[in-house]
């Protein structure tokens, strides 16, 4: 099986690493070999999978040891649950030096040190909140990623990122291969969830691939530093992330996304019940002029 | 061979616009213009200070070309970090020929390169932490510094380091001035904005140390000579003029300048503008919080030399305006002679200018001296007020470029065929290919100082073993032997030694 690249985008806080891993514990469990690669200078993407706090990273072991050259293949990639090889870019703290640029230096040394060459049939990379640069797009520019899956739940916010995520994809889609593969609903339990995800899919041109209940499960084994698969394989919750992986397996969606226009999004948010017609009248109305008025 | 007329000028511009695409073509006809003396705003004429077009050879450089090349690098006491990748600073190091007096590694640092040398990992984790180190570094190693700058490169204002504040905080450690200089190569249009951030960081960071300090003992005839470079020694040849008339000069900028003469400078009755374009701001400020006026001058050539003597002589009182007819009358015989000597050889010769702030109209007059005519000239990043200064020195229907492309520059020299074209390096080896006699005006071809009544002297033998050099005749391939013969009986040769 040829090699499939895949990242993983969406709103900062939405479950990504979470369902990062959960996913590709079920793909290791159907006898995959696959590598995760964290694009966020956090360094939290494989941490359920290597039952580690943070793993060490490419930017920060390449600044010890002098420079990226200076480093071998095996000192970064670390191997965790059956066999799922991690690998995080890293980066500086908040407010210093360049993350976008840590992520394209990373990912670069990849390629170069021949990480994808293995016998690997999925890479994932799982990519901070927003594509605020170029950097963070490099998991998606020409022979990397090919298909994305955008993690979203029925908050507005949620899905007002998805959508500019689709944009982004747009941009990229044009000049290569890279296709939008599916919206994942990470369930906030929001009301008519489903329903709305699959609307807001069906717009952008794309599928709900799956539709993950909330369930307590997954922090317990994110306490133990594991994934739902590994800490406990009977949770109803595991089959969840089984039934993700396999659809993922077996995907052949892959289209150029059709983001909507924000009125397009606004309206579909009203039918849903998320969002109030807007009252143009209270628009810059201050307390004091809407109480004399 | 003749000048051209108003309407061959015209034509000529027209012609040489032909090439380009529509948006392009607009675009330069604002930069090219025909010089008319009764105009008396440029802007009336000629656009400046505008981004150069992609795809056309522009040889301008980046704020922090200004910045640290022109404005803060002679200052030779001080340490100046190019801070970022290693090539700017390496690239730009010594190239300038402001000459010092010192021992440079030791008290001075002006042919030296200091650079943070950025790394991938500098520009991803940020380069605060190596530019701390750097300082202290350079603390160690170079204890007799007087202060240091930061020079930005581009990728500190990409990443958002914050030099300020390692700047200030090391100040407090060291108790020297550590001024940061947000003068990122990607700002603005040309090494002009680089000029004027440095003015400004001077302002913020330098030029009020010594508010109320009234320590230095001043006198009503101290003066600054700001904006020479001392490129070949030009401001020492200044210099001794002003002193000659009774002046002191308390402070020169840059070129073989100090620290202590940059915070002394607000305690001066006078400020001297050389170059307007890269240091009027500074001269502003000044006139502003302190009151100091200030008035350009230009020492090229004895006409204005005699001129700008005069003219400084009369701000002062009667002793100083006794010393510059003094000054005038004890040099006229040295310069004289160099006139005697060389304006037979240089009449009539035309020449095309092509260069940095004031020389495009500052040499002028230098030029006259020895019966030669600037017929073009242009510079690389001038403003509108440039130009101002600009028209009343050129003679009517001469040619006007600013920003001048590759490609215009050759083909208007193609059609005018001056006998000495004054530009830079970029610029040399194509015209000298040519067959046309070539000065550098930045770096004085090695030469120098020009400024002065010595420097005229040097000036004018310069232009003369160019001009009438005999390798300019001996530029025919043999194969091309009679056809070379045939030509020079059609067009005089060049004047032979």
């Amino acid at each position: 099986m040829a090699l499939r690249q895949c990242a993983i985008y969406g709103k900062g806080g939405i479950g990504k690493s979470t369902t990062t891993q959960n996913l590709v514990a079920g793909l290791a469990e159907a006898g995959k070999k696959v590598m995760i690669v964290g694009c966020d200078p956090k360094a939290d993407s494989t941490r359920l999978i290597l039952h580690a706090k943070a793993q060490n990273s490419i930017m920060e072991m390449a600044a010890n040891a002098g420079s990226v050259e200076d480093l071998e293949l095996e000192d970064v990639l670390k191997v965790g649950y059956r066999d799922i090889k991690c690998v995080e870019s890293g980066g500086p703290e908040p407010g210093v030096g360049c993350a976008g640029r840590g992520v394209i230096t990373a990912i670069n040394f990849l390629e170069e040190e021949g990480a994808y060459e293995a016998d690997l049939d999925f890479v994932f990379y799982d990519v901070l909140g927003d594509v605020v640069c170029g950097g963070f797009a490099m998991p998606i520019r020409e022979n990397k990623a090919q298909e994305i899956y955008i993690v979203c739940s029925g908050e507005m916010m949620a899905m007002y990122a998805a959508n500019n995520i689709a944009k982004g994809i747009v941009k990229y889609a044009n000049s290569g291969s890279v296709r939008l593969a599916g919206l994942i609903c990470n369930s906030r339990n929001t009301a008519r969830e489903d329903e709305l995800i699959m609307e807001l899919a069906r717009q952008l041109g794309t599928q709900m691939i799956h539709f993950v209940p909330r369930d307590n499960v997954v922090q317990r084994a994110e306490i133990r530093r594991m994934t739902v698969i590994e800490y406990d394989p009977k949770a109803k919750q595991a089959q969840e992330y089984r039934d993700l992986a396999h659809k993922i397996i077996n995907n052949k969606n892959f289209v150029i996304p059709t983001p909507i226009t924000m009125d397009a999004l606004e309206a579909l948010l009203m039918d849903f019940g998320l969002m109030d017609e807007e009252d143009e009248s209270i628009i810059g109305k201050s307390a004091v002029a809407e109480a004399t008025a | 061979m003749a000048n051209l007329t108003r309407e061959e000028t015209l034509d000529l511009i027209q012609e040489v616009l032909e090439v380009y695409p529509e948006k392009a073509k607009k675009d330069r006809a604002k930069h090219l213009a025909v010089n008319d003396q009764s105009i008396e705003q440029s802007k009336k004429c000629i656009t400046s200070n505008r981004k150069s077009l992609p795809g056309v050879m522009t040889v301008r450089g980046c704020a922090y070309a200004g910045s640290k090349g022109v404005v803060w690098g002679p200052i030779k006491d001080m340490i100046h970090i190019s801070h970022g990748p290693v090539g700017c600073g390496q690239y730009s190091r010594a190239g300038r020929r402001n000459y010092y007096v010192g021992m440079t590694g030791v008290n001075t640092f002006g042919t030296m390169n200091f650079t943070s040398d950025f790394q991938e990992k500098d520009i991803v984790f940020g380069g605060d932490k190596k530019l701390a180190k750097l300082i202290d570094e350079i603390e160690g190693l170079f204890p007799l510094n007087k202060g240091i700058s930061v020079q930005s490169e581009c990728p500190i204002g990409l990443i958002g380091d914050d030099i300020e504040a390692v700047s200030k905080k090391k100040a407090k450690e060291l108790d020297k001035p550590i001024v940061p200089v947000r003068c990122e190569g990607f700002r603005g249009v040309s090494q002009s904005l680089g000029h004027h951030i440095a003015c400004d960081s001077i302002r913020d960071w330098v030029i009020g140390n010594r508010d109320g300090d009234d320590s230095f003992q001043t006198t009503p005839y101290d003066v600054a000579v700001i904006g020479d470079y001392n490129i070949g020694g030009d401001a020492w040849a200044s210099r001794i003029l002003l002193e000659e008339m009774g002046l002191r000069v308390v402070a020169q900028w840059a070129g073989d300048g100090t620290l202590a003469e940059i915070e002394l400078t607000p305690k001066v009755k006078l400020n001297l503008i050389h170059c307007y374009r890269s240091m009027n701001y500074i001269s502003r400020h000044m006139e502003e919080k302190y009151g100091i006026p200030w008035m350009e001058y230009n020492f090229f050539g004895p006409t204005k030399i005699a001129e700008s003597l005069r003219k400084i002589a009369a701000c002062f009182d009667e002793t100083i305006q006794a010393g510059a007819e003094r000054v005038i009358a004890k040099y006229e015989a040295q310069y004289a002679a160099v006139i005697a000597k060389y304006r037979p050889r240089l009449e009539g010769k035309r020449v095309m200018l092509y260069v940095g702030g004031l020389r495009p109209r500052h040499v002028i007059g230098a030029y006259e001296d020895l019966g030669m005519e600037v017929v073009g000239t242009g510079y690389e990043f001038a403003h509108n007020d440039d130009y101002d200064r600009t028209i009343k020195d050129m003679s009517d229907s001469t040619l006007l470029y600013d920003d001048v492309t590759g490609y215009e520059f050759e083909e208007f020299v193609k059609r005018i065929k001056p006998d000495l074209i004054g530009s830079g390096i970029k610029e040399k080896y194509i015209f000298q290919k040519m067959g046309i006699p070539f000065r550098q005006m930045h770096s004085w071809d090695y030469s120098g100082p020009y400024h002065g009544y010595d420097g005229f002297a040097i000036f004018a033998r310069d232009m003369d073993m160019t001009i009438n050099n005999p390798c300019w005749a001996k530029l025919h391939a043999p194969w091309l032997a009679d056809q070379a013969a045939q030509s020079e009986q059609q067009e005089p040769k060049r004047a032979s030694a």
